[in-house]
């Protein structure tokens, strides 16, 4: 199949908004994304407005718990038994899909907006700067679009 | 042609799952990856994932315990 019909069928490839800054949200969206990539999908993941806050540099595992965090008492909870489940860390899953091709692009109005530079991004997980137009053309050749 | 072992044991979801894929898309044509884990659910989903990739599953081996093994060929 050419790439232009793989692109109009919607074939295998998975687009998610990283909207949420939190520990947890982060976490789904960075799980359900490698297991894409390891299913054999394409995945793309288009970091925004409080997501985008965990790509500046010493941010990623920063954020708080969506729910329950209770002052950080919750965050520092679930952390100690994701480490006795030995989950892997958000770096190490950052790191898998990226060498597995997965694909991130920063939301460039939430840099303006919230003042970010690209100096203060991780850079080397980032292969693209974009708005809403970027993101719909991921989404329309997408068969799974998630908003997390 | 090579045969790659990669070890799961006591490795979470994803990993099992991704740990695969990394080491089925080094392997070059015909060569044989052995997965060995204990995570119930990548029992499953792993071979769900060659099947997607259009791969060969050679085994999917009970071993002591709740270990599997997973034998594919690239």
């Amino acid at each position: 199949m050419a790439d232009q019909d793989k692109e109009m069928t919607g074939a295998d490839k998975v687009t998610i908004i990283v909207h949420s800054g939190d520990l947890d949200k982060i976490y789904s969206a960075i799980i359900i994304a490698n297991g894409s990539l390891a299913m054999g999908m394409e995945a793309t993941l288009f970091f925004t407005f409080w997501g985008l806050q965990r790509l500046k540099k010493g941010g990623l595992d920063k954020g708080p718990l969506s729910k329950m965090n209770m002052l950080g008492l919750g965050r520092w909870m679930v952390k100690k038994r994701m480490g006795a489940a030995k989950v892997a860390s958000l770096e190490t899953l950052l790191a898998d899909f990226k060498e597995l091709d997965g694909k991130i692009i920063a939301c460039e109005m939430t840099m303006e907006v919230m003042g970010i530079r690209k100096e203060d991004l991780r850079q080397d997980l980032i292969d693209e700067y974009g708005a809403v137009g970027t993101y719909v053309q991921e989404a329309r050749g997408s068969a799974i679009n998630l908003f997390i | 042609m090579a045969e790659i072992k990669v070890d799961c044991r006591g490795q979470n979801c994803p990993v099992p799952l991704v740990e695969t894929r990394k080491a089925l898309k080094k392997a070059a044509p015909g060569d044989v990856v052995e997965v060995t884990g204990d995570h119930p659910a990548s029992k499953k989903e792993i071979p769900m994932a060659v099947k997607a990739l259009g791969l060969e599953l050679l085994e999917v081996e009970d071993e002591e315990g709740s270990e599997w093994r997973i034998r594919i060929r690239r």
